[in-house]
């Protein structure tokens, strides 16, 4: 595509709702600002009611902000119309006419630009083997498999070249296999195309399979944004770190802190973290749960309360304290496997505990 | 305010589309002009007289005795006639859905009796009930050898309005039982209650706000009704009649302007009740699909004793309707029954038939493609769009529902007689054939809206965002999009408007001028004046144009609607 790449701007866009029963008047976007460079892939991530929806709307034209400004390229949209709008929206339930064939379906955005026949055809040939459907022009679309649809709901949102994508929760209509290939499809035809992507999902494995970048959302403000490795090993807060995985979360003290390393006391245990925390203060750790193992030695002492095979790995829930922790040990076949009620010690890598201030 | 921002953007939006807006302030004007001005002009008519703000009028037109009597008349056929209407809907409904019908010809009296309604003219059955009941009727007079039978009056009316108006009930009432889930039932009968306590406790609670719902429609029907107690009540006045007669016969328009306000009084608050109360419950208890096949009744007694009603009641009103073109085929209805033409002739060649039928046609065939593609556009914009006068197109549009045609007449006369508000303004409309044509399209427009609006409501709105959002502008969405959805509803809504147009009479009788012959006024004339035989040809031609027109509807979405190509797979 030769087409050159937007990027997408927000700033500080807020969005009024008025609650239907309440009547009061809500934020359902608050003061967010973001920048998405052009040709990324970006991911707004939160559970139902965070805004992601409201807010790719609104980039779409759809709704329009009540403060704050969107900008495409260099060029501010806030008063543009949908159909005016250098956007095109994949959606979640493809919306595809069905009084058109594939090939209709797919050119609709074509013919609107009034191109000619000839051009319209060798786009949408292009574009259909992008996306795997080669031949399939003459059939209806109730004739395609869930899949096949989102192709081409795919293909019929790609093939004007619009500066930006956006995708509305695209997969969530498709079975759990097919959204899992579906999600690598996505990600490999964006990069073949070159455009900027703004992608919105509930389902966070999702969320990391296909993005540059994520941003997650919660009532209607960004939490955090980050490559998936940033968000997954740096949370910023309990709520991210709870909403991307699992997360066990013990609550400390720093003891004494020095030479870059702290010394934090949870559950009247002291472990030694790396990294350097004012004294005196709460703060929490968090723990993957794969990022520890039950053990016969550690650094905390537990009780086993749950102990259950799951094929790929050994599914523990632990009693530290007053504090439950999960842990995941995979591969336990030539492991020694705990039981309910076994004294033992919880074991980690002081580099897999990620540091929350407060707690 | 914060929210500011985002209601001004959507206001720019939306006027960068300037053929939305357009069409939307057409509308606005046009639904102002024809639909509220006429009932605004009533009321100004009957409360300010020279003497200013005054109520003597109402004091006047309370002080006729027939009034009063009108009033307690027309309520009283109502009343009776949606309760009966309501009842035997439910009793076709229930036996269609619930009894394990034998035969396919039974499927077929069940079939037709739900067209009926479809493809009547108003009136046939009036004429047919004098024809087979009336002192020359043929059941009571051949049959059964009574002479002096008074088929005129209360329930001359009653019976005639109840056949009319119950295959609507019992369409309504289908539709309700289709989606009952069968479990609920089960689990009744699996906890030891018989079929009857069943019917009781679980499906006519479930069913009763819809049986209420079916009632308001067939009363509100019932009071609007014009032409049945024109031609069957004898001495027996409703309002609209009453009405009618106070403007043709006494020239008295402010009484006949304040008479309307109080029928369209009664019209409107059961339209209300109906529309805010009912409607919402009876689809709010009932929603989604049945989830599985209902067992049907097999029980014989319970299905011959049903199966046998219904096929009474049905097969009699099937008699009723092929009495009509007897009537025209005998030459002396009741004394001579040698087969003629020389009603149809007389129809031709003495009484312009022709230009009847071409007046008739072809002023329907102007209304009805417009008031099909209003309606979808009132539709469209209802169930589809936002903007702030959204509430006032769908009330109004609705609100024309409510009103009965004479009122509407009687309206039109006042308001459009000497130009809007007396100035002159449009003055050149009255008495042409295109304010025929705006009656026809002011009186359809509610049911093409109607069914407009729920073909829509099944349309996944992100089918249109996404076009809109591919770059197609209002009216290329509602072109490519919108309207080859929903061609189905937009081609039944064609034939009803055609069919609803070509068989109005009661607005119409009030303005028609003698330039323009129309089938219905004429039906309604000779059959005033006894002369059965001419009317009963008029209506047999009119029945075969509707009938005809039904078909070939059905032929063309079977071959080019939408569904068609949706479904084939």
């Amino acid at each position: 595509m030769a087409k050159e790449k937007k990027g997408v701007r927000l700033d500080h866009i807020s969005k009024i709702y008025k609650d239907p029963k309440t009547k009061k008047d809500f934020y359902a976007v608050h003061d967010t600002s973001l920048t998405i460079e052009p040709g990324s892939f970006v991911t707004l991530l939160g559970p139902s009611g965070c805004g992601k929806t409201t807010t790719l709307r609104m980039i779409a034209g759809f709704e329009s902000p009540d403060e704050g400004e969107i900008y495409l390229g260099e060029e501010p949209i806030n008063a543009l119309t949908p159909n005016k709008r250098d956007t095109a929206m994949v959606f979640q339930s493809y919306a595809l006419l069905p009084h058109y064939n594939i090939f209709d379906n797919v050119a609709y955005g074509l013919k609107l630009r009034k191109m000619d026949k000839a051009t319209i055809q060798k786009k949408v040939t292009d574009i259909l083997a992008l996306v795997g459907l080669e031949g399939m022009e003459a059939r209806m679309t109730n004739q395609l498999s869930g899949g096949q649809q989102q192709r081409v709901a795919l293909a019929h949102a790609l093939v004007p070249e619009p500066g930006v994508l956006l995708f509305d929760k695209p997969l969530s209509n498709l079975d759990a296999k097919l959204r899992v290939s579906m999600r690598t499809e996505i990600r490999r035809i964006q990069q073949e195309a070159g455009i900027t992507a703004v992608y919105v999902t509930h389902d966070q494995s999702e969320a990391m399979a296909i993005s540059d970048r994520i941003i997650i959302m919660e009532k209607g403000v960004v939490a955090q944004m980050g490559t998936p490795q940033e968000i997954y090993y740096h949370p910023t807060s309990e709520f991210v770190a709870d909403f991307i995985g699992e997360a066990n979360f013990l609550r400390g003290k720093a003891c004494q802190s020095s030479g870059g390393k702290t010394v934090v006391e949870v559950e009247g245990n002291k472990i030694e973290l790396p990294g350097s925390l004012p004294v005196g203060k709460d703060c929490t750790l968090v723990l993957r749960p794969e990022g520890a193992v039950v053990a016969d030695a550690g650094q905390l002492p537990c009780t086993v309360t749950l102990s259950c095979f799951m094929g790929s790995y050994q599914n523990y829930h632990a009693m530290v304290g007053n504090t439950l922790v999960k842990i995941t040990d995979f591969n336990p076949k030539n492991k020694k496997i705990y039981e309910v009620g076994d004294k033992a010690f919880i074991a980690f890598e002081p580099e897999s505990v990620h540091v929350l201030a407060g707690g | 305010m914060a929210g500011k921002q985002g209601a001004s953007l959507d206001r720019q939006k939306f006027f960068a589309d300037p053929i939305l807006v357009t069409t939307i302030v057409v509308l606005i004007a046009f639904l102002t002009l024809f639909i509220l001005y006429p009932l605004a002009i009533l009321l100004v008519d009957s409360f300010v007289t020279d003497k200013g703000f005054t109520l003597d009028v109402f004091r006047r037109i309370m002080g006729m005795h027939n009034f009063r009597t009108a009033i307690t008349n027309t309520l009283r056929v109502g009343f009776l006639v949606g309760i009966l209407s309501a009842l035997i809907g439910l009793l076709f409904a229930y036996v269609e859905v619930y009894v394990k019908l034998r035969t396919a010809f039974m499927g077929g009296l069940f079939k037709v009796v739900s067209m009926l309604p479809v493809v009547s003219p108003p009136f046939v059955l009036s004429l047919s009930m004098i024809m087979l009941f009336g002192k020359a009727g043929i059941i009571t007079r051949f049959l059964l050898h009574i002479y002096d039978n008074n088929v005129y009056g209360f329930w001359g009316i009653a019976i005639v309005q109840t056949m009319t108006f119950f295959p609507v009930c019992y369409m309504m009432m289908r539709g309700l039982l289709k989606n009952i889930d069968p479990s609920l039932e089960e689990a009744a009968r699996d906890m030891g209650a018989s079929r009857w306590k069943v019917f009781t406790t679980v499906t006519l609670p479930l069913v009763l706000p819809g049986l209420g719902n079916a009632f308001l429609v067939t009363f509100i029907e019932s009071i609007a009704d014009f032409a049945n107690p024109m031609i069957i009540g004898g001495s027996y006045d409703t309002l609209a009649t009453t009405i009618y007669l106070q403007i043709t016969g006494a020239y008295d328009k402010e009484g006949a302007s304040a008479m309307a306000v109080v029928l369209l009084c009664i019209t409107l608050i059961m339209f209300i009740a109906q529309k805010y109360w009912l409607e919402a419950k009876s689809t709010a208890t009932l929603s989604g699909k049945a989830s599985r096949q209902r067992m049907l009744i097999t029980d014989r007694s319970v299905t011959v004793p049903l199966t046998i009603l219904c096929s009474l009641m049905a097969l009699f009103v099937i008699m009723m309707y092929i009495c009509v073109p007897f009537g025209a085929l005998f030459k002396t209805w009741g004394y001579d029954f040698h087969l003629t033409t020389k009603w149809f002739n007389q129809v031709f060649v003495r009484y312009k038939g022709l230009k009847a039928f071409k007046d008739s046609f072809m002023l329907s065939l102007i209304a009805s493609p417009i008031t099909a593609l209003l309606s979808m556009i009132i539709s469209y914009l209802v169930v589809k769009r936002n903007f702030k006068t959204k509430g006032f197109i769908e009330a109004v549009s609705m609100l024309a529902m409510a009103v009965p045609g004479t009122v509407l007449g009687i309206g039109y006369i006042r308001g459009f007689s000497a130009g809007v508000f007396r100035t002159g303004f449009l003055k050149s409309l009255y008495g042409t054939g295109a304010i025929l044509v705006i009656v026809f399209i002011v009186r359809s427009l509610p049911t093409g809206t109607r069914s407009g609006i729920s073909a829509l409501r099944q349309i996944d709105k992100s089918i249109e965002e996404s076009a809109y959002d591919m770059g197609a502008d209002s009216f290329k969405v509602f072109m490519t999009v919108t309207l080859p959805l929903i061609k189905d509803s937009f081609l039944s809504g064609l034939v009803t408007a055609f069919v609803r147009s070509i068989t109005a009479i009661s607005a119409i009788i009030l303005l028609v001028t003698p330039q323009f012959l129309l089938i219905t006024v004429q039906i309604n004339e000779f059959a005033e004046k006894g002369s059965y035989g001419i009317a009963c040809a008029f209506a047999t031609i009119l029945i075969a144009i509707t009938y005809a027109s039904v078909l070939l509807m059905n032929l063309v979405i079977k071959f080019f609607g939408t569904s068609r190509t949706i479904t084939e797979s």
